[in-house]
């Protein structure tokens, strides 16, 4: 393994992963770009970055590989999982311009700084590859080890800070505090009375004699369903059920039950036929 | 295969994260692709400590890490808070300082 990462070209079996991982890590970025849900992409990135981490491990980076997987794939992805699960899935993606002409232009900006940017890397001489076989002599780790306590030691007192002040802020941002307190029961009939609101109670939920279940409006003496009577977090999912049509439709299947044992199948009317035929 | 493809494919990994921070107005899919523009330096620092032979790039791509686990766990923050008040994950949507 040393002698292949100290020699100039790699080993053809390194070739032959590059070009196939490589193709599927492009591949995993342009779907994380453009895939139009944030779970695909979350996905997609996440495979890129199993690949990035295989490329670590061929480049001789042997700690930075593991921690690639442990820390981005496992940490970094599961945190954006967690937050699509929380924010992105009523929050899709619109497609309307705001700025007219804006996806092309960056598309073309992309392509400028893509060129660029290769361009630059193909000007540059950079065929003299040392490898790593002899930093990672005494082992990638140990090496690693003896450059952080040392030579970078400083940088890595201010990560810990660093690393702190982002938890503190994390939770700062997250959490709540009530500004005002939270009223109790008592304060808050009084005020129903003030206000000359829904002094008694709210009506029940369910109508009487057909359901009683939770998540049907009451009845109102004209016959037309009450929201007030179903809760208010079902009435904001829009969980309301309607049973207004039930009757009817258990008629109807009682009717087509007796119709098929008795086979008066002709004077079937022609709705439940295109019902049938579409079950 | 020379090693620098590794350098080509860090380039073209970057490009299409800055691609899809213009594009996107997702702030979670922005912010995605803001982690795969660290990804790609990353494998570029790599691919350079081997071109020298020494483990300082790696230690630099280590310290990227730790740089990169802090902002995912203060953005996601924000873009939680940005969601509860505006109920919305869209960049366009944060414009209270737009005139």
């Amino acid at each position: 393994m040393t002698a292949q990462l100290a020699a100039y070209s790699t080993s053809t079996g390194e070739a032959f992963q590059f070009w196939v991982l490589g193709t599927v890590a492009v591949i995993g970025a342009l779907a994380t770009v453009f895939m139009k849900k944030a779970v695909h992409s979350a996905l997609s990135l996440a495979g890129t970055m199993i690949i990035l981490a295989v490329f670590y491990l061929a480049n001789g980076a042997y700690f930075l590989g593991i921690v690639q997987v442990v820390v981005y794939t496992g940490a970094i992805m599961m945190l954006f999982l967690f937050v699509v699960m929380l924010v992105g899935v009523t929050a899709a993606d619109s497609l309307k311009e705001t700025i007219k002409g804006q996806r092309w232009l960056a598309l073309l900006c992309g392509l400028g700084f893509g060129i660029l940017l290769l361009g630059g890397i193909g000007n540059a001489s950079l065929n003299d590859f040392n490898g790593l076989g002899q930093a990672n002599g005494n082992g990638n780790v140990e090496g690693l080890a003896a450059l952080i306590f040392t030579k970078y030691v400083f940088a890595f007192e201010i990560t810990g800070a660093l690393l702190i002040t982002a938890a503190v802020g994390a939770m700062v941002l997250t959490h709540r505090e009530r500004t005002e307190r939270a009223k109790t029961q008592r304060e808050l009939s009084e005020q129903r009375v003030r206000e000359g609101k829904y002094v008694p109670p709210l009506p029940a939920p369910g109508v009487y004699a057909r359901h009683n279940a939770v998540d049907i409006a009451g009845l109102l003496p004209d016959g037309t369903p009450s929201d007030l009577t179903v809760s208010k977090t079902l009435r904001d999912r829009g969980q309301i059920r309607d049973v207004s049509s039930e009757a009817l439709n258990d008629l109807r299947a009682l009717e087509q039950r007796s119709e098929e044992r008795l086979e008066r199948t002709e004077i079937e009317p022609a709705t439940f036929k295109r019902e049938e035929a579409s079950q | 295969m020379n090693p620098v493809n590794y350098l080509y494919l860090s380039a073209l990994l970057f490009t299409i994260g800055a691609t899809g921070v213009l594009i996107r107005r997702n702030a979670i899919v922005v912010f995605m692709c803001i982690e795969l523009m660290l990804n790609a330096c990353n494998l570029a620092f790599v691919t350079f400590s081997r071109m020298h032979g020494n483990l300082d790039g790696q230690v630099i791509a280590f310290f990227t890490m730790v740089v990169a686990a802090a902002e995912v766990v203060v953005g996601l923050a924000i873009i939680v808070s940005l969601f509860r008040s505006r109920h919305s994950a869209s960049v366009d949507d944060a414009s209270l300082m737009k005139l």
